[in-house]
């Protein structure tokens, strides 16, 4: 037979029943998803659908929380959020997250190593020249673009194998965004397992293995990468695009 | 020459080092407190008793235990610090999420109980310190005299000050201890230990209130008092030279011991209310202080 053999799918993440509170509002309703070994999940949804919320209660940064994640086999909804990352979990939060306080190299060299395998300052700087050039300037001082990539490239030291990425592409040339989806390719051909939420469809659409559909808190659809040309009309309407 | 202006210069130069002396102290202590502050959010009110621990420690370990004062310069500020943890471990950590003012009432209730138990033990005299061997004596200039002691406590602050700096603006434990005042949720995201950073930071700065109180032990009277009239002022330097600078506080703290020590010899009426007059005028113009970052 020259059929290729597939390899069964091997979780790495799955979340169930989640649910996420900010004080007393409730923000998640219920979250189901599963991200296997190797596979990149794209999160789609409106403003305010709860995605960047899936991602913060994922590492314990949200208000009261129930329900299960499992990471690699271990309910982790229970850890603190540091021990939570030693698993090896690496976020690049909307935000950004640059410190003010640290300089760009500092800003890079901040993320504790959590397992063999990330890449090597030399290798990141050969990725991003920007982030050599201005190594020794204030973190928050580099431009929306530059810290974009800083916060991208600071989890690609630490050898993190599940990456939860929340708007990677925003704000970036459209240079820079090939270039980040080239890392992403690469990274998954690497056996990486990635967690993408993006606004920019166009960017997380050749990504993705499977897609979910987020809206109040909660999955309202899966969609297979196969069957996304036949699904188009459905997922407009939920995006409203 | 023996006068400037009809003052004398003897007089002017030994208020002079004796205004180093006070600002290396005000220094010390105001880079813990606005180091805890940073970090705790919480104002530290019991850290004019931690110093006052450190100067009993010192005295007790000369006069009952036997330890050299050079042997309590490094016992002591690590003792201090082990008690700042416990304090912190058992008390503080339960308050970080509450308003400022339960930090507040909160230490200064430990600064109360912990005077209060030394009150207790030795009274509110004050207990001598004799300067240890070796730095008796002093330099004679030929403008002024100074003492060794004195001199030696301007050069010790100096370093532990700009040690302090260094570790925190220059190493990679450093560098965790800043994030994790600026981001403290990001930061333990990203797999630091941010309990214990801030343990850490509590150790530091109390430790270094320890270590001022070893060094004033043979300048000021070692009493249960000497932290509470100290720290006052202390607040006084961490507002003038803006939270969260280290920079800052050295330079405002040698600057206010200055400021306060020279109107001695010219106007002494003034000279304790100087610094406040100075903190009002600082917070008119600049109210993030002279070194901080206006938010
Ligand atoms: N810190 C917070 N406190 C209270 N409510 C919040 C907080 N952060 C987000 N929310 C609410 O939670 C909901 C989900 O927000 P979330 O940021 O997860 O959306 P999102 O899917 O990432 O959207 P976006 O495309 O805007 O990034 C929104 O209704 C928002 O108002
Ligand atoms: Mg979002």
């Amino acid at each position: 037979m020259s059929r290729r053999i597939e390899h069964t799918p091997v979780e790495y993440l799955r979340v169930t029943d989640l649910h996420a509170f900010y004080g007393e509002s409730h923000v998640l309703h219920g979250m189901d998803f599963v991200v296997n070994q190797g596979e990149c999940v794209s999160l789609l949804g409106r403003n305010g659908a709860g995605r960047t919320t899936t991602m913060r209660a994922i590492l314990g940064l949200t208000g009261r929380r129930s329900g299960s994640i499992m990471l690699d086999g271990k309910d982790v909804i229970r850890l603190p959020p540091h021990r939570i990352a030693r698993l090896g979990v690496g976020y690049c939060p909307e935000e950004r997250g640059i410190y003010s306080s640290l300089s760009c190299e500092e800003n890079l060299l901040l993320l504790p190593k959590v397992a063999s395998g990330g890449m090597s300052v030399e290798e990141i700087y050969a990725m991003f020249p920007n982030l050599k050039e201005r190594r020794h300037s204030q973190g928050t001082r580099l431009s929306g673009g530059e810290q974009q990539m800083l916060a991208m490239a600071r989890i690609l030291r630490t050898g993190a194998r599940l990456l939860l990425l929340d708007e990677i592409s925003e704000g970036l040339a459209p240079v820079i965004v090939e270039k980040l989806g080239e890392i992403i390719r690469d990274l998954k051909a690497k056996g990486y397992t990635i967690l993408l939420v993006e606004q920019n469809f166009r960017f997380a659409a050749p990504l993705a293995d499977r897609m979910y559909v987020v809206e109040h808190g909660r999955v309202a659809t899966e969609i297979e990468r196969r069957d996304l040309p036949s699904k188009m009309g459905l997922l407009r309407d939920y995006l409203g695009v | 020459m023996t006068e400037i202006f009809g003052f004398p210069i003897q007089a002017l130069m030994g208020q002079l080092v004796l205004g180093l002396v006070n600002g290396s102290f005000y220094a010390m202590l105001s880079i813990g407190l606005s180091v805890i502050f940073g970090m705790l959010n919480i104002i530290n009110f019991a850290h004019g008793a931690f110093y006052m621990i450190g100067a009993f420690l010192a005295w007790m370990g000369l006069y009952y235990w036997g330890i050299s004062y050079w042997w309590s310069l490094i016992l002591v500020p690590l003792a201090v610090a082990l008690i700042g943890i416990a304090v912190e471990r058992t008390l503080l950590q339960w308050i970080y999420k509450l308003d400022h003012l339960y930090g507040l009432l909160l230490t200064f209730g430990i600064a109360l109980v912990i005077e209060g138990m030394f009150r207790h033990w030795f009274g509110v005299a004050g207990q001598p310190f004799d300067v240890p061997e070796g730095l008796t004596g002093g330099f004679n200039l030929g403008f002024m005299f100074l003492p060794k002691y004195r001199a030696w406590v301007i050069v010790a602050s100096l370093t532990v000050c700009v040690g302090t700096w260094f570790i925190i603006e220059k190493t990679r434990l450093g560098s965790y201890l800043r994030a994790a005042t600026e981001n403290p949720k990001l930061t333990q995201a990203f797999g630091i230990n941010v309990p214990i950073m801030v343990m850490l930071i509590y150790g530091l700065g109390v430790g270094l209130a320890g270590f001022a109180g070893v060094l004033a032990a043979p300048v000021l009277q070692v009493s249960p008092l000497m932290g509470s009239n100290m720290i006052i002022v202390v607040f006084a330097v961490v507002v003038i030279g803006g939270m969260g600078s280290i920079v800052g506080s050295i330079a405002t703290g040698l600057m206010l011991g200055i400021v306060e020590a020279i109107p001695k010899v010219l106007y002494p009426e003034i000279s304790s209310t100087m610094v406040f007059i100075i903190m009002a005028i600082v917070l008119l113009l600049r109210p993030a202080g002279l070194f901080g970052k206006e938010r």
